[in-house]
């Protein structure tokens, strides 16, 4: 009878809410006990980020939140520039050459460059790529992915 | 040969680690199996009462690990069972009264004696825990099927992962009715969440409490239900296919424990 007006009513189980429950519990506690997997998991997503935009390896922040039935990643990648299109380079060849390249430029920027190449490069892209930036993560909130 | 070294852990305290660690080393030796049970709950010393072996206590496992004693005097005989033995744990000193290389070493000459050797382990995962693995070849870990000790006994699969010791489940204090109703996690969902090879199923009973207090294990009690499921886990663990109690499936309460009595 009590299971009856459960059902009628909606409420779920206490056994699902439990198995729910304990399933996002431990995928935080696995989380937090692993913090290499999230060290990882940054470094590969901001590879990958790099080869089309070029990313503030520092400021980087990733965050896991909970929601009602899901625990859901927020990164928070500023991006410093956005690369110009290049002509040509077709869809399979392209992503292994600009991976390199975005490497090599987000690591080579900041320290290697001369001073004034450095200036100069950043104040060419300052204006396009800011206003990109904002259309990507409106009023400065982190993108979510889940 | 030496015998099998198995650690019972929980991580959470009270779900049955020491009920578990009398009960199933008396099946093992009701089936003829040599059995030393260690009690690495230093300070807070019990399996000797709940075998009702309390006023037998000579020497402990401190004394075993500072040289006091030789481990075959600090063993206390079963006078029920032939090939069962207690290696109590010391009841006035503190956990870090002995290191996990003397409690290993105390673990392997154990094991020079018998065909099994459990390790009950205290609740937690710190020193007195990692004692208890420490010496161990192979877990069980035991957990109820509510949340608390399902985390619990999570954190302890994952340290035992990292030292690759080869872990099985039991289900502690089963509660078919409850599961069949939807208001408790099945054996399944635990099995699922913990992603542990099953051992066994253990129904909550009163007879348990019965037993306990009276310091008699359930194996002994021909007519307890408990008793054979005790011998089922104790033959799953000697290797032998035993299926498993359907406890989650439909109108089972009856015939549970109609089929138990059965055998």
């Amino acid at each position: 009878m009590i299971e009856w007006l459960k059902k009628m009513l909606g409420t779920q189980n206490s056994s699902s809410t439990a198995k729910e429950r304990l399933r996002l519990v431990l995928m935080t506690d696995h989380l937090a006990l692993a913090p290499e997997i999230i060290e990882n998991m940054k470094r590969d997503l901001v590879d990958v980020i790099s080869r089309y935009v070029e990313v503030d390896r520092e400021k980087v922040e990733i965050d896991f939140e909970r929601e009602d039935r899901a625990l859901a990643m927020m990164a928070s990648i500023p991006i410093i520039a956005v690369n110009r299109p290049t002509g040509g380079g077709d869809d399979g060849e392209k992503p292994p050459v600009t991976n390199e390249r975005a490497q090599a430029e987000a690591t080579a920027s900041p320290s290697t460059a001369s001073p004034s190449g450095v200036s100069a490069s950043a104040n060419a892209s300052a204006e396009p790529p800011k206003r990109r930036r904002r259309r990507k993560q409106p009023s400065g909130k982190p993108a979510t992915a889940h | 040969m030496s015998g099998r070294r198995i650690v019972i852990t929980s991580g959470k305290g009270g779900v049955g680690k020491t009920t578990t660690t009398a009960n199933l080393g008396a099946a093992l030796a009701k089936r003829g199996a040599r059995v030393i049970l260690v009690d690495a709950d230093i300070g807070l010393r019990n399996l000797d009462l709940v075998l009702g072996l309390e006023k037998r206590i000579v020497f402990d496992v401190v004394e075993v690990a500072e040289g006091r004693c030789q481990l075959r005097q600090a063993l206390i005989k079963d006078k029920r069972f032939e090939s069962l033995s207690i290696l109590p744990a010391a009841q006035t000193r503190d956990k870090d009264a002995i290191t996990q290389e003397q409690f290993a070493a105390i673990v392997e000459q154990a094991a020079e004696l018998a065909d099994y050797v459990l390790i009950d382990c205290p609740a937690g995962i710190e020193a007195g825990f990692r004692n208890a693995i420490a010496g161990a070849k192979e877990a069980i870990v035991v957990t109820t099927p509510e949340v608390s000790a399902i985390r619990d006994a999570d954190r302890v699969v994952g340290k035992l992962n990292d030292k690759q010791i080869p872990i099985r489940l039991i289900v502690n204090r089963l509660r078919p009715a409850m599961v069949k109703s939807g208001d408790m996690l099945s054996v399944d969902d635990v099995c699922e969440i913990l992603a542990v090879e099953l051992l066994g199923i253990v129904p909550d009973d009163e007879e348990i409490i019965d037993t306990t207090n009276r310091g008699e294990p359930v194996v002994l009690d021909e007519s307890a239900k408990l008793r054979v499921i005790y011998d089922k886990i104790a033959r799953r663990l000697e290797g032998e296919v035993v299926p498993f109690t359907n406890f989650d499936s439909q109108g089972l309460f009856g015939r549970l424990f109609g089929a138990l009595k059965a055998g």
